[in-house]
């Protein structure tokens, strides 16, 4: 019986092995964990971009109402596949978009792409040095945060907003939020 | 003598690792004490773009802007560790290039060592069974051949010649 344990002990513990990394093969290690679920927005205070009459884009403007916060750039491939998408969500949806304007190396990138593409966003902050994006944990773009009315991060996603992330996670975490806490 | 010397020379240069170019002069502190603590952090600071590398290696816009952060955090009277960890309270566990030693990281810390001990122990129980039991048919001295086996031996030698 003992001379049997032997041969099974390094069996056992192949497929334990075999199991472990098969798992860890089937994660994306592109996505990373998000710390600021959960949390408070943190804190930001963002100048406005050229040509918008806002006063520019700070974390206290995100109490009060549910809301996304967008990251985005002109540089950004995939924040023009997104664009299209946002634009459709601002005349279908009543719920405010805000824009991180992301690494803009000239001031007048991030406007003049606004122009040719459509402007769906409600107050948008110039974010030229990456203060307000590690602030949120961003590493790339584009990423959209869900705010509730309290001003806390309830949902992060990373990668372009797509009408199936909108139906299956964003609306009706966004419902939930505004029956628990009007707005 | 010399060509060996040269040629010594010449295989330091090359296998040498480049020295990181992505420090830009610009954004190094004045205060020399201040900018080695800002490099020391930036070498265990992954750079979460290119995941491979260190901030303080690479040339991604988010590197830098990352390695103008901590010395900005330094310079304003923050110690390593709070500096560590708000970019931690950012970017997670992840973002350090020597992971933390904490529960969720046992495994990776300690499994090398369990594997070895098992190994050992494993080692150590195969050879004190085989030392305590030698009189097997196996480890007896071969005898010398009867003179019949001789024979036949032989016999079946000759009959498989050619």
């Amino acid at each position: 019986m003992r001379s049997r344990l032997i041969f099974i002990i390094p069996l056992a513990l192949f497929l334990v092995l075999a199991v472990y990394f098969a798992v860890g093969l089937t994660l994306d290690l592109k996505k990373l964990p998000s710390m600021l679920e959960g949390q408070p927005v943190p804190a930001f205070d963002l100048k406005p971009i050229q040509g918008r009459d806002d006063k520019g884009f700070a974390s206290t403007d995100l109490k009060g109402q549910v809301s996304l916060v967008n990251v985005f750039g002109s540089w950004c491939v995939a924040c023009r596949v997104e664009h299209p998408f946002l634009m459709q969500l601002k005349k279908t949806s009543d719920v405010p978009i805000h824009a991180i304007d992301w690494r803009e190396e000239d001031p007048a990138a991030g406007p003049a792409w606004l122009k040719r593409h459509g402007d769906p966003y409600a107050l948008v902050g110039d974010d030229p040095r990456s203060k307000a994006a590690i602030a949120f944990g961003v590493t790339g773009a584009p990423e959209t945060f869900l705010v509730d009315q309290q001003g806390v991060i309830r949902y992060k996603h990373v990668g372009p907003l797509n009408p199936q992330i909108w139906k299956d996670v964003l609306w009706p975490l966004i419902a939930e939020l505004r029956k628990a806490g009007g707005g | 003598m010399t060509r060996l010397l040269l040629a010594l020379a010449l295989a330091v240069c090359v296998l040498s690792p480049a020295p990181g170019h992505a420090v830009d002069p610009r954004e190094m502190l004045e205060d020399p004490a201040l900018e080695a603590r800002a490099r020391d952090l930036s070498k265990g600071l992954r750079c979460v773009v290119c995941q491979n590398q260190s901030i303080d290696d690479s040339d991604a816009t988010l590197a830098r802007d990352l390695r103008v952060l901590v010395r900005e955090r330094l310079k304003a009277g923050d110690s390593d560790k709070q500096v560590i960890d708000y970019v931690v309270s950012r970017y997670g566990d992840f973002v350090l290039l020597k992971p933390p030693f904490k529960v969720s990281t046992l495994v990776l810390w300690l499994g090398p060592l369990l594997i070895v001990m098992l190994a050992i122990g494993g080692a150590f129980f195969y050879f004190r069974r085989h030392r305590a039991a030698p009189e097997t048919p196996a480890a007896q001295p071969a005898q010398a051949l009867s003179d019949a086996e001789r024979a036949r031996l032989a016999k079946l030698l000759e009959d498989d010649a050619p």
